[in-house]
């Protein structure tokens, strides 16, 4: 089974947004809810300071709290790559998936039910990337098989420096930040 | 140094301060928690045989539990944004989820109240079941009826309060909630709300004096609960420290120190310890501020649980 993830160069992102509003494109999401977004962090003592910035979703982790508390079965880990989602027709608007992710990357849809980024699973599944990949225009984003150790986000994450978000929160993050 | 972060996510309810879970979700926690005191208190008296007595509050306090749990069951009904799928939680038993435990929990707890109304029913009854003293001389009469009652009660009861804690400290995305200790903590802030408010109803003088020193015994263990959980926040992670100080010094503090600790623990078990040794009488001060305390500790607790985060920056 392959385990589908992200390698995301954060010395190449210049936060222009694009992948924001692709996302948004493309999976038709209402106005003032994202499934990704940018974050900047500024860190360190004046002069000395150091600026990141880099593009945010779902990590979709291999240790799932936001699955484990589901009560309906909504959410769950899809059967192709490992790709979290949410079954809308099955979910109840608890919020407990809401609560339980470390990262807050679910928000509840004005349609009641809970949502995130999914990978662009519809695309994937037909041998695309997802739209955020596909409109980089620095190319800092990079998707694949991290199971696979030929694939171009395994390779990224062997050779460079990489962290992931909130590692001691201990769910296994999906997503690589490339330093 | 400086660690300054920002985003442009504005997510409605997620941004810029994470409060997804609003005043439902508490009063439903305090209900849960109150009723699991009251199955556990009447299960007991069922157990020493106390069914028959006329004043014995388990006559009482499952009409009562009936009633708080259907409102907390509504208020849980109204948390929901997609109130029409409610029904989903029955169609599937999802064995990690603390929700879904609990889901299936209430469900057993209506049949246990049902059968412990029965055992001595209200008047009013008499308009729709034929003969009820009749039922319910069968139902105490019954010696299979009378232990799964009186340890049904017990045992859903401790279900109920524990999965209270369980539901938020299982999350580990929310410093301040993830601690085993806060189940323990929610069960006996349950146990002595319930045996304060016996206390305050009781007809019977000795169950009102033995529920009052039981109260003060479930207040001082409460106290120490509440020491332990800070404690173990204290010698934790980075951000459970942090979390731990949001009660303590925090923008919470005084809600924590005046209203659960001051008001909700310790006076109350001060005019209690004078009351069971007859320097004052008894009054319903002492079970008002318990039962509020325990309400205001559920609201603290969702509140400041959802403040506190993985991130910072947020502190």
């Amino acid at each position: 089974m392959s385990r589908l993830g992200m390698a995301i160069d954060t010395r190449k992102c210049v936060g222009c947004m694009d992948c924001v509003v692709a996302c948004k494109t493309e999976n038709n999401l209402p106005e003032g809810f994202d499934r990704d977004w940018i974050t900047t962090e500024v860190s360190g003592s004046f002069p000395n300071l150091t600026m990141q910035i880099r593009t945010e979703r779902c990590n979709h982790c291999s240790d799932t709290p936001c699955v484990s508390c589901c009560p309906t079965g909504a959410s769950h880990i899809h059967d192709f790559g490992g790709v979290v989602l949410v079954d809308h027709d099955l979910c109840i608007g608890c919020k407990a998936c809401v609560a339980s992710c470390p990262y807050d990357a679910r928000y509840i849809h004005p349609d009641g039910y809970a949502d995130k980024c999914t990978f662009c699973i519809h695309r994937v599944e037909n041998g695309e990337d997802p739209a955020c990949v596909s409109v980089c225009p620095t190319y800092c984003m990079h998707f694949g098989d991290l199971d696979d150790p030929n694939s171009e986000v395994s390779k990224l994450v062997a050779s460079r420096k990489s962290s992931v978000q909130h590692p001691a929160a201990g769910t296994k993050p999906n997503i690589f930040y490339l330093e | 140094m400086l660690n300054e972060i920002t985003t442009s996510r504005s997510n409605h309810l997620i941004d810029p301060i994470f409060h997804v879970w609003g005043w439902e979700i508490p009063i439903y926690l305090f209900i849960g928690g109150i009723v699991a005191g009251m199955m556990i208190i009447s299960g007991y008296s069922i157990m020493k045989g106390r069914i028959t007595e006329p004043d014995c509050s388990c006559r009482i306090l499952p009409r009562i539990s009936f009633i708080l749990l259907s409102i907390g069951m509504f208020a849980l009904f109204l948390d929901l944004e997609y109130k029409i799928h409610f029904w989903r939680l029955y169609t599937t038993f999802e064995i990690k989820s603390p929700m879904s435990w609990g889901a299936w929990i209430l469900l057993l707890v209506y049949p246990v109240l049902i059968a412990n109304i029965l055992m001595a029913p209200p008047e009013y009854l008499n308009k729709y079941i034929k003969n009820p003293g009749n039922l319910s001389k069968k139902f105490r009469e019954n010696r299979f009826i009378l232990n799964a009652t009186s340890y049904g009660n017990i045992v859903l009861g401790l279900g109920l309060g524990v999965y209270t804690g369980v539901l938020l400290s299982s999350m580990v995305s929310r410093p301040l909630w993830n601690s085993s200790l806060l189940a323990v903590l929610f069960l006996i802030s349950g146990l002595s709300a319930a045996a304060a408010f016996v206390h305050m109803i009781a007809r019977n003088v000795v169950e009102r004096e033995t529920l009052a020193r039981a109260d003060n015994i479930f207040l001082s263990i409460e106290l120490v609960v509440i020491f332990l959980f800070i404690t173990g926040l204290l010698n934790s992670t980075e951000v459970q420290i942090k979390a731990a100080y949001l009660l303590l010094t925090g923008s919470y503090a005084v809600t924590f120190w005046v209203f659960v600790v001051g008001l909700g623990i310790i006076i109350p078990l001060l005019i209690q310890t004078r009351a069971v040794n007859h320097k004052v009488q008894h009054t319903a001060i002492a079970p008002v501020l318990v039962i509020m305390g325990g309400l205001i500790l559920r609201f603290l607790i969702v509140e400041a649980g959802q403040y506190s985060h993985w991130l910072n920056a947020h502190f």
